[in-house]
């Protein structure tokens, strides 16, 4: 159904499909407008015609906007669906939102401010607050959620291409809740591992000490 | 009929002199007209300051860093834009003020059902404004919460958030008895002939509205209390350091917040319909399925809160129901453009400026509805979600929607409220800069909000500057356009040109059968309705099946 295969191109797609139904209405109903406006100015037109309405009019464009809305409601649906439906092999790393930082804990034990991912491996993301609300947000790859003190949330991507990209809080959060910026940088596998190397030895060095 | 004191309504009800003197006669008057231009007056303020901290707020973001405030000061400052332009400028805006003042006479009575509830109400608004304002200089300093007052936050806060929870409390009861006595008055105090559906459609639209506000606001006003008592005695209801849940704080708070949202919008569309017939000289089209897609708004509108949560982790089944039925409440506003642009269709269109708000009003609302659309659909919410995208959607919805509504129906009214005429030429000239203005101000906030802008943010990142930079000009633009068309039509009160005539734009509900300025009692005899509203009977008639023949 979708023309496009991953997860960001969907949102685009759906985006797109509704920010161009809705351009084209706006321009219908503007046009219109404009054009009743000069043509039945009082000036030319000095006697108006009353019409009382029209059912089949009213019937016409009741159920045409509803068919538009039901596809706009499908294609956020199917979106939605698969963010919301982690693959079972993916890498899982626990984060936590405190005022005002982010802290990535990983399955081998270590932890970082900012957030090292594989390219083409799904991560899923398991959310937690130590404080108040924040919001867990990566513009580049189209995906919030709320992370809670109360409840685990999680979220899950599977990112592309290698690179840099922010990662913001979106959910106000008080003095430094517009500073609550860290990175997620994406590695090519090798590099992931021999990033993960050192980091383990690292932890590891520093237990000893 | 002469069953009252002689004189009473020999004169308007500007100089009608009752028990008291002078300020007295007026902040103890139990007239609806009087309470409704004492509404004005409060309301114009408030909105004056905050439109104050909606430009501070826009200059300080006007480059990345620190520019003219700290951190701390602006979210107070954002905090206090939202709470005192939605409680205290665009709920009360038009039931309060041109509700109280028109339906009375648009539907023949002399006043509302329970004149004493009404005058109470008013001060009830009064307080809870002054109280949010005193919060501002208590010490601890104003609120930093947001005007969502989000649990555990505002329960962690060390600001004044009790002053502030409660002076939306007390504005909710103020709101409460607004609409018990709209909801009565329509339905006792109608007059000879005035069947339902020869009802005004902007009566339609208040009626509606007065079933949100006294059914929908007591939830905001237990809730708010639960958040005072969590902060005062720890009840542990919804915050979680006491087991308490959060979530539930979100719902309760957009179940009440959410139908708010048609309180708003509905009296502004209600005016709409009431300007588009009398500047096209013809009668209304579809006026059943204009009245009935109140109701549906209103209905619908209640059970739609839990888009504003998308994010915060529901279960699918949830995210499904409440994800269809926004779109499917998108449907009778739909309805309503559609019918407003059809109204057009051979008129005899007179573009003087309630009618140019009115047009804008289309316009601009249908953009706040289309991009309310975009974040309707559940992965495009997740990407734009507390985004800058929604600051510009509800500000389209609100201020380029109702905000644009209150101008209109001050154009509209303001001839027959004070007996004087406004100049054209200022009026237009501020329309333009409004409208240019607004556009300019809010547009890139769509922008910069669908490439990741989150909101409420105080400082942001360097690519982000252009389009913060246009919408700061924007403000000024919109600011300007402000004060010409306050001060004209201020200066009309003062000097403008007196006038008696009672239709002064052709219109053919009750207000313009009434003297101008009206009476106390609103007319001489109360008026028989025969007709239903807006009929032009002199113009030629085509009937539906004739329409048909056209197309």
């Amino acid at each position: 159904m979708f023309p496009s295969s991953t997860y960001i191109e969907k949102v685009d797609f759906a985006f797109l499909f509704i920010t161009a139904i809705s351009a084209a209405l706006l321009l219908l109903v503007t046009v219109l407008m404009i054009y009743f406006v000069f043509k039945y100015n009082h000036k030319k037109n000095k006697k108006a015609v009353n019409i009382h309405g029209s059912v089949p009019l009213e019937i016409f464009w009741t159920v045409v906007p509803i068919i538009l809305v039901l596809g706009m409601f499908y294609f956020g649906w199917m979106g939605y669906s698969e963010a919301s439906n982690p693959p079972a092999n993916s890498m899982e790393v626990k984060v936590t939102g405190q005022m005002w930082k982010w802290t990535f804990d990983y399955p081998e034990g270590f932890s970082t401010d900012t957030l090292y991912v594989p390219q083409g491996v799904p991560v899923k993301l398991n959310l937690n607050s130590a404080d108040v609300n924040h919001s867990f947000y990566i513009p580049a790859f189209r995906i919030k959620r709320d992370v809670l003190p109360n409840r685990e949330n999680f979220l899950w991507f599977n990112a592309e291409k290698t690179g840099s990209f922010d990662v913001a809080c979106a959910e106000y959060c008080g003095l430094r809740h517009s500073y609550m910026y860290t990175k997620v940088i994406v590695l090519t596998d090798s590099d992931y591992e021999s990033w993960k190397k050192q980091k383990i030895e690292k932890s590891s060095a520093g237990q000893a000490i | 009929m002469t069953a009252h004191p002689t004189g009473v309504n020999d004169v308007s009800y500007l100089e009608y002199k009752g028990k008291h003197k002078g300020l007295m006669s007026w902040i103890f008057s139990t007239d609806h007209k009087r309470i409704g231009v004492l509404y004005l007056i409060s309301m114009l303020t408030f909105f004056a300051v905050g439109v104050t901290f909606g430009f501070l707020m826009r200059l300080e973001l006007i480059a990345p860093g620190p520019t003219i405030m700290d951190p701390q000061t602006y979210n107070s400052i954002f905090t206090l834009h939202g709470v005192i332009m939605i409680f205290l400028f665009i709920i009360p805006g038009l039931p309060a003020v041109f509700g109280n003042f028109f339906l009375p006479i648009m539907i023949g009575a002399k006043d509302v059902s329970f004149p004493r509830l009404n005058l109470l109400s008013w001060w009830l608004f009064l307080i809870g404004g002054l109280l949010a304002i005193v919060s501002v200089f208590l010490p601890g300093g104003p609120a930093d919460t947001g005007w969502t007052f989000y649990i555990p936050y505002s329960v962690r806060s060390g600001t004044n958030v009790m002053p502030a929870l409660m002076a939306a409390f007390i504005l909710g009861f103020s709101s409460i008895l607004t609409g018990l006595n709209f909801v009565t008055t329509v339905h006792r105090l109608r007059t000879k002939g005035m069947g339902w559906f020869k009802l005004p459609l902007f009566i339609w639209s208040l009626y509606s509205t007065a079933w949100i506000q006294v059914l929908a606001t007591p939830i905001i006003g237990i809730t708010l209390l639960l958040v005072v008592f969590e902060r005062w005695m720890g009840f542990g209801i919804f915050d979680p350091a006491l087991g308490g849940d959060p979530v539930l704080y979100q719902h309760l708070f957009w179940i009440y917040s959410h139908p708010a949202v048609y309180i708003m919008i509905l009296p502004a569309m209600g005016v709409i319909s009431e300007i588009i017939p009398v500047f096209a000289r013809r009668t209304i089209f579809g006026y059943k399925f204009i009245a009935f897609s109140s109701v549906a708004i209103a209905l619908l509108g209640s059970l739609v809160w839990a888009h504003h949560m998308f994010t915060v982790g529901m279960s699918g089944t949830a995210m499904f129901i409440f994800s269809l039925l926004t779109f499917i409440v998108a449907i009778p506003s739909a309805i309503k453009v559609f019918n407003w642009v059809a109204t057009l269709y051979k008129g005899s269109i007179y573009t003087d400026p309630p009618m140019l708000y009115a047009l804008a009003f289309i316009f601009l609302f249908s953009i706040g509805g289309f991009t309310g659309l975009m974040q309707g659909a559940l992965s495009v919410n997740l990407h734009i979600h507390d985004t800058s995208f929604i600051v510009a959607h509800f500000h389209y919805v609100m201020f380029g929607g109702t905000g644009f509504g209150i101008f209109a129906a001050m154009h509209y009214w303001w001839p027959k409220m004070f007996g004087r005429k406004y100049k054209m030429r200022p009026a237009k000239v501020a329309f333009w800069l409004l409208f240019v203005g607004f556009n300019v101000l809010y547009f890139p906030m769509f922008v910069m909000g669908w490439l990741g802008m989150p909101r409420r943010y105080y400082d942001y990142l360097p690519e982000y500057t252009p389009y913060h930079r246009l919408s700061t000009i924007g403000s000024w633009i919109l600011i300007t356009g402000l004060i010409i068309m306050f001060y004209n039509l201020y200066s009309a009160l003062r000097k403008g040109e007196k006038t008696t005539e009672e239709n002064i734009w052709g219109g053919e509900t009750l207000e313009w059968r009434a003297k101008t300025p009206p009476p106390l009692e609103n007319f001489e005899d109360l008026p028989e309705v025969s007709e239903a509203p807006y009929e032009y009977k002199e113009n030629d008639l085509v009937n539906e099946k004739e329409l048909e023949e056209v197309h």
